[in-house]
C-alpha cells in the first residue's frame, strides 16, 4: 500500500461562487417519461435506483410523457398553476411588505411553488402536514384565507395566533397544517407520531413529514426514519432539496451520500427523487405515496429537487455566497412557466389569459392584503392585547402566571 | 387498603388509566413486552396489546417527538425516558416544542403527554443515573414539573398527570421504587408495606397537581423538600428534636405558593432541600419566593442543603448525597441563627 502521507481535512464546497458562471453540468437530468412508475406494493429493493434518478413528466416541449404522466384533469391543472401563481404574487406583496416596515420578517418560496402546491392535491381532507417555513403552499392550495395568513404576518388585532409567532410560522389543524415551530426538523418525527396515532386508532387518514436539504443533518431526522421504519408507520417524509441551507450548499448536509433520498434505502424505506419544478410529477409521486401509506404498506421518503431562486429570508443576501444568475441557469427551470406551457400545448391555455390571470391574482392579493391591513401591521393599528401574551400557555392559568400578569397591569 | 410498593402503584397508574381512556398509550425503551427494566409496566402490553404498550427504539428525541405528534392527533401518550439523566437528546422535543405547542398556536394544537422519568440518587448510580434534572424543567414555561415521595400519592399524581391536557414531567425517585429512604444507607430499608403511605386504593382517584402535603407538622422551622429528601428531612428533625414542619411539594410547577407562605409565615424560618446540585437549583427560586412573600416574618437567613456543585460521584455517594447529618446542622444553625 502506497504511504498516505499526513492527514488532510474535507470540507465540501459548492461549484461556482459568486463572481464565478453558475455551471450544473454535474447535475445528471434524466428525460422526462423515463423513469419507471411500480406498483405501490412493491419491494423497496427492487426500485433502489430510484432514489439516485429523478421521476419527470413535463418535457422541454410542454408535453406530459411517460408512466407518471395522465393523473389530472385540465381543470386541475389549471386549478394549480393558479395556487402557484397566487403563492407567487402572496410572496412578492409581503417580502415587499417587510420592506415597507409593515411586518419585522418574510421567507419567500419563488422557484419551490410546485412542491407544496401540487403535494396538497394528493392529500385526502383529514390528512395532516407537518410543515416547515416554506411549504405556505399547502394552505393556499387547501383553500386558506389569504388575510388570515396576512394577519399573522403582521401580528395585528385579527391574528389567529394573537402575535406570539414570528411571521409566517402558520398553523391550522382545519387546513391539516400543523404549527410551525422555529426548531428545525423537530416536526419531522412528530409527523411519524401522528401517523403512528392514526395507525394505533384504525384511522385511515395519513401524515406527510416536511424538511429541507439543509436540516436532514438534525438528529430529528434519524429519529423520524428510525420510527417510521420501525413502525412502519402512514407517513411521507419529504425532503425538499433546495440546494442551499442559508448560505450553505446541500454538499455540506449531504457529504458523500449519492443523494437524500438515498438516505431512505438504509431504513428499508423506498425512496423516490422527483422533479420539484414539475406541478404533474410532483402530485403524481406525492399521490402513489399517499396510496401506499393509505394501504398500510408504510412510510415513503420522496426527495423533492429543487432550486431556492430567492433569498433564505428577508434578512438573507444570497449575492453574497452564490452567483447571482445561478437560478436562471437551474437546469430544472421555473415551475409556473414549466406549467403554464404545458397547459397552453394542452389547447387550455394561451399568453394573454396568463397575463389576465396574473393581473387578476394581484388584485385579490392586494385586496386582502388591504383587508388585512385595516386590522393593523406590526407597528401601526391594530394589535394583539397584552393579556394574550400571559393566556393560552397552559389550558388552565397557573397562579405564578396570574400574578404576572397583574404585575404587567392586565 | 392494600399496599404497594412505588412501582406498583406507578404501574396501577397506567393500568387504571389505559383502562378508562382508549387515548392512553405506554411506550418506551423496554418498556413493553419486558415491562420496563425497573418493572413499571409490567403486564401491560399483555393486558392492553402492543398497540397500546410497546418497545421504542433507544431515541429519546424520537420517543417524545412521536409522543408530541400522537398528542397533536388526539392520543394521550405517558412515555418513559429510562433515566432522567438520559432525558437530553428529548430537551429541544420537550422545551421548544411539547412546552409551547397550545401557546404557539393558540390552543390549535395541544400537547397532553407525560414523560416519567427515574430519578435522583442513593443508589450507587453514578455520573448518569443519578442525576436530578427538575431545574431545566422547572424553568421552561408550559412545562408541569412532578415529583412524588410515596405510593399514595405516585398514583394520583400519575392518573392526574395523565388526564392533564398540558405536558407534564414525572419525576420518579428511583431510590423510593422499594421502600421510604431517609438517607441512612447503613440501616436496612423498610419495605412499603410497613408503611402508611404505601396504601394505595384500588381503581381511580386523582391528587391534584400544584397542591403541597405536610409531612410533619412543627412549629419551629420549615423544610421545603420533594421526593427522597423528606424522609431525609424527617429523620434530621427526629434526630435533632428540632420541632421542623415538613413540607413535601411534591408539584414543583406549578408550586403550591400558599402552602409554603402560610408555614414560613407561622415558623418564621426555612431549611430548603434538595438532591439536585446547589446553584441555580429549584432551591433557589424557593428560597427567592420565601424571602419575597415572608421577608418581615423570617427570623433567621434561608438556608439550602443541596447536591454538591459536582457531577454525581460514585464512590463519594454519601459524601455527596444530603443526608440526615447534613440537614440535621442546617436545621440547628437555621434555629441558632
Amino acid at each position: 500500500m502506497a504511504d498516505a502521507g499526513l492527514l488532510r481535512f474535507h470540507v465540501p464546497e459548492p461549484e461556482v461562487r459568486p463572481g464565478g458562471t453558475p455551471d450544473f453540468s454535474n447535475v445528471t437530468i434524466p428525460k422526462a417519461g423515463s423513469v419507471p412508475r411500480p406498483e405501490i406494493d412493491v419491494d423497496p429493493r427492487s426500485i433502489r435506483d430510484m432514489a439516485f434518478s429523478i421521476i419527470r413528466v413535463l418535457n422541454r416541449a410542454g408535453e406530459a410523457v411517460g408512466p407518471w404522466a395522465g393523473l389530472l384533469t385540465d381543470e386541475e391543472l389549471l386549478e394549480g398553476l393558479r395556487h402557484m401563481m397566487t403563492l407567487r404574487t402572496f410572496d412578492a406583496r409581503m417580502q415587499m411588505a417587510q420592506r415597507q416596515g409593515k411586518t419585522s420578517f418574510y421567507m419567500q418560496h419563488l422557484g419551490e411553488e410546485a412542491v407544496a402546491c401540487a403535494f396538497r392535491k394528493a392529500l385526502a381532507p383529514g390528512d395532516m402536514n407537518f410543515p416547515t417555513y416554506r411549504q405556505a403552499g399547502l394552505l393556499i392550495a387547501d383553500g386558506y384565507p389569504m388575510v388570515m395568513m396576512m394577519n399573522q404576518i403582521y401580528s395585528n388585532e385579527a391574528d389567529p395566533l394573537k402575535g406570539r409567532q414570528l411571521p409566517i410560522m402558520y398553523s391550522s389543524k382545519e387546513h391539516g397544517f400543523f404549527s410551525i415551530s422555529g426548531n428545525l426538523a423537530t416536526q419531522y418525527i412528530q409527523a411519524v407520531g401522528w401517523a403512528m396515532a392514526s395507525a394505533i386508532s384504525n384511522d385511515s387518514r395519513i401524515a406527510a413529514a416536511w424538511i429541507g436539504d439543509g436540516s436532514t443533518a438534525e438528529s430529528d431526522f434519524h429519529s423520524a426514519l428510525v420510527f417510521a421504519s420501525t413502525y412502519k408507520a402512514p407517513v411521507i417524509l419529504n425532503v425538499v432539496n433546495n440546494q442551499w441551507a442559508i448560505s450553505t450548499f446541500q454538499g455540506i448536509a449531504r457529504g458523500g451520500s449519492g443523494t437524500f433520498a438515498a438516505r431512505g434505502l438504509g431504513f428499508g424505506i423506498p425512496a423516490l427523487r422527483v422533479d420539484g419544478n414539475d406541478y404533474l410529477a410532483v402530485h403524481a409521486v406525492a399521490k402513489w405515496a399517499a396510496e401506499r401509506a393509505r394501504a398500510n404498506l408504510g412510510p415513503t421518503l420522496v426527495e423533492y429537487v429543487t432550486y431556492r431562486a430567492g433569498a433564505h429570508s428577508s434578512s438573507d443576501d444570497p449575492s453574497a455566497y452564490r452567483p447571482k444568475a445561478e437560478s436562471d441557469a437551474w437546469p430544472l427551470g421555473d415551475p409556473v412557466i414549466r406549467l403554464k406551457n404545458h397547459l397552453i400545448h394542452r389547447g387550455v391555455w394561451s399568453e394573454e389569459r396568463h397575463t389576465q390571470a396574473e393581473a387578476e391574482i394581484l388584485e385579490t392579493v392586494i385586496a386582502a392584503q388591504k383587508e388585512a391591513e385595516s386590522h393593523g401591521t406590526l407597528h401601526a393599528g391594530g394589535k394583539p392585547s397584552t393579556r394574550d401574551m400571559f393566556e393560552g400557555l397552559y389550558e388552565e392559568m397557573p397562579p405564578h402566571l396570574r400574578r404576572q400578569r397583574q404585575q404587567a397591569g392586565v | 387498603m392494600p399496599r404497594k410498593t412505588m412501582i406498583e402503584a406507578i404501574r396501577d397508574a397506567m393500568d387504571v388509566s389505559m383502562g378508562r381512556d382508549s387515548k392512553v398509550v405506554v411506550y418506551g425503551e423496554d418498556v413493553g413486552f419486558f415491562g420496563g427494566v425497573f418493572r413499571a409496566t409490567q403486564g401491560l402490553q399483555a393486558k392492553y396489546g402492543r398497540s397500546r404498550c410497546f418497545d421504542a427504539p433507544i431515541n429519546e428525541s424520537g420517543i417524545v417527538g412521536s409522543a408530541i405528534g400522537m398528542a397533536a392527533y388526539g392520543l394521550k401518550p405517558c412515555v418513559e425516558i429510562q433515566f432522567a439523566d438520559y432525558m437530553y437528546p428529548a430537551y429541544d422535543q420537550l422545551t421548544q416544542e411539547a412546552a409551547r405547542l397550545r401557546y404557539r398556536s393558540n390552543g390549535d394544537f395541544t400537547c397532553p403527554i407525560v414523560v416519567r422519568m427515574p430519578t435522583g440518587g442513593g443508589i450507587f448510580g453514578g455520573q448518569t443515573h443519578s442525576q436530578s434534572p427538575e431545574a431545566l424543567f422547572t424553568h421552561v414555561s408550559g412545562l408541569k414539573t412532578v415529583v412524588p415521595s410515596n405510593p399514595h400519592d405516585a398514583k394520583g399524581l400519575l392518573i392526574a398527570a395523565i388526564e392533564d391536557p398540558d405536558p407534564v414531567i414525572f419525576l420518579e425517585p428511583k431510590r423510593l421504587y422499594n421502600g421510604p429512604f431517609d438517607g441512612h444507607h447503613d440501616r436496612p430499608v423498610t419495605p412499603w408495606s410497613k408503611h402508611e403511605l404505601g396504601e394505595v386504593a384500588d381503581g381511580h382517584y386523582t391528587i391534584p397537581l400544584g397542591k403541597a402535603a405536610i409531612r410533619r407538622p412543627g412549629s419551629a422551622v420549615t423544610v421545603l423538600a420533594y421526593g427522597t429528601m423528606v424522609y431525609v428531612a424527617q429523620a434530621a428533625a427526629e434526630e435533632t428534636g428540632i420541632d421542623a414542619e415538613i413540607i413535601d411539594l411534591r408539584t414543583l410547577l406549578p408550586l403550591d405558593l400558599d402552602a409554603i407562605v402560610a408555614s414560613v409565615k407561622k415558623t418564621g424560618r426555612c431549611v430548603v432541600v434538595h438532591e439536585a446540585t446547589l446553584t441555580s437549583g429549584f432551591g433557589a427560586e424557593l428560597v427567592s419566593l420565601v424571602q419575597e412573600n415572608c421577608f418581615y416574618h423570617l427570623e433567621a437567613p434561608v438556608a439550602r442543603v443541596a447536591g454538591w456543585d459536582t457531577p454525581y460521584p460514585h464512590a463519594q455517594e454519601w459524601d455527596y448525597f444530603p443526608g440526615p447529618a447534613r440537614v440535621g446542622r442546617a436545621l440547628i444553625e437555621t434555629l441558632e441563627a
